[in-house]
């Protein structure tokens, strides 16, 4: 990489910071993830650089990790734009597969369904096998707990977790939560995380060290993106607030199916890419129901977020990669299993 | 079908007189016309219930058809009626027997809401 493309990436990341999460701030993050630029946030300044294919190592460092994170898979949907979500569930695994660093786990940020039902939970599990990464971390989506209050889902994937599936881990120093907003939700209301997880959340974090890089992961955002829509968490502020005596904070969502990120002080939000169909920026189309785009354009919206942990920086960079960028677009629609 | 005999037999006169007052001098309203007043849709169509207040006579069925390529429900916040999940082109319905408000709303869009008025 040249020094004055460096220069560019840097000006237009502070450019991006400035402008927060207003339009112009959003339409450059969609560029970028179609670049795929690695971003490192430390205290809240990005510090960047560019994501080469095939030329970033990863994490080097004893102690540097990186995980990924993909998003509403809706195995079971099956109209336009995207007849065939197994098969672009299968992509994104085969993305995975082929990054010349294995994650040390998945994270997926729910709707792994469409309708919560036995057979798509069957065909997910089946896909998911073949991901190289092969601890998988869930947190329902609405889609997941349809019809018999999460209990299918909690039996599959909410094993060791509380209540309607929250839970918390620690990974090579950073500390993990998964939460659940999703459930019990309330006529009017948005995402909801409920008095109970708001309890066992302010315990879990209790006690710890205000250097512990803190990554909490949701299926809906736990910002307020766009209220119209449901598109944000009623509760989400007092889970905020437990995290703020923290020097470095990440929140991962999905549920709205396109890149979107926010900085806020020490803690920066990010919404993933689905791996099934695109969702319309907020208020450009009626409702927030699936977005139509032609097959060729399909993979260029759909996508996984690779997070990368640099001990040395004490901040994780984030990395999102669409399923069909330039140039591998065409192996990875039609590769099939023959990723490797 | 009985009770739709003992409806009209029954709690239907007084709302007919309501109607027939309040459409006096209208050649279109007669006894005939009672059974389709009775039957009411809701359509979901881009996350809205349309109409999102609908106002029927007591008895009427009112049946919800989701026309989204994303499952609804429809499902009352004070717990009288609760539908399955609908996917696209499914339907639910449920008769209100009793006089009243009932707001309802969709547990998985809640930002979804209407309500049926029974009168």
């Amino acid at each position: 990489m040249t020094e004055k493309k460096q220069d560019f990436i840097d000006e237009k990341l502070q450019d991006l910071n400035n402008d927060g999460v207003d339009r112009r701030g959003f339409l450059k993050c969609m560029a970028w993830a179609g670049t795929g630029l690695v971003w490192t946030m430390s205290g809240g300044i990005p510090v960047s650089r560019a994501f080469a294919k095939g030329g970033d190592k990863g994490p080097g460092q004893g102690g540097d990790f990186s995980f990924v994170q993909i998003s509403d898979s809706h195995i079971g949907f099956n109209k336009p734009a995207n007849p065939d979500v197994t098969a672009t569930l299968q992509t994104a695994i085969n993305k995975i597969n082929a990054m010349d660093h294995t994650p040390d786990f998945i994270i997926h940020t729910g709707d792994l369904s469409q309708l919560s039902k036995p057979s798509e939970f069957d065909t997910l599990d089946q896909v998911l096998k073949g991901a190289s990464a092969k601890q998988i971390h869930f947190v329902p989506g609405e889609h997941d707990m349809l019809s018999d209050n999460g209990e299918q889902y909690l039996q599959r994937y909410g094993k060791g977790t509380k209540g309607t599936g929250w839970s918390s881990f620690d990974h090579k120093g950073v500390h993990f939560a998964g939460l659940v907003n999703v459930a019990n939700l309330k006529a009017g209301g948005m995402g909801s995380l409920g008095h109970e997880q708001l309890e066992w959340l302010e315990d879990d974090l209790k006690g710890r060290s205000a250097s512990t890089p803190i990554v909490l992961y949701a299926h809906i955002p736990l910002w307020t993106i766009y209220p119209e829509w449901g598109w944000g968490t009623d509760d989400s502020e007092q889970a905020l607030s437990y995290v703020k005596r923290f020097g470095s904070v990440t929140v991962l969502n999905g549920h709205i199916h396109q890149i979107m990120q926010k900085i806020e002080g020490k803690v920066s939000f990010h919404t993933a890419m689905s791996t099934a169909f695109p969702q319309p920026a907020p208020g450009t189309a009626p409702s927030a129901g699936p977005m139509k785009v032609p097959a060729d354009q399909l993979q260029r919206v759909l996508g996984i977020t690779d997070v990368n942990y640099l001990v040395s920086g004490g901040s994780l960079a984030i990395v999102d990669s669409p399923l069909g960028d330039s140039g591998s677009a065409a192996s990875g629609n039609g590769g099939g299993s023959n990723g490797s | 079908m009985t009770g739709k005999n003992v409806w009209i037999a029954g709690t239907a006169a007084p709302v007919m007189i309501a109607m027939l007052l309040l459409f006096a001098g209208s050649s279109r309203v007669t006894a005939n016309d009672q059974p389709s007043a009775a039957n009411a849709e809701v359509k979901i169509d881009n996350f809205v219930f349309g109409p999102d207040t609908l106002t029927v006579p007591v008895g009427a069925t009112v049946t919800w058809t989701n026309k989204d390529d994303i499952p609804h429900t429809t499902v009352s916040t004070d717990g009288v009626f609760k539908s399955k999940v609908m996917d696209t082109d499914e339907k639910f319905s449920y008769t209100f027997a009793k006089a009243g408000t009932y707001p309802y709303y969709c547990t998985i869009h809640p930002k979804m809401t209407g309500k049926v008025v029974v009168q």
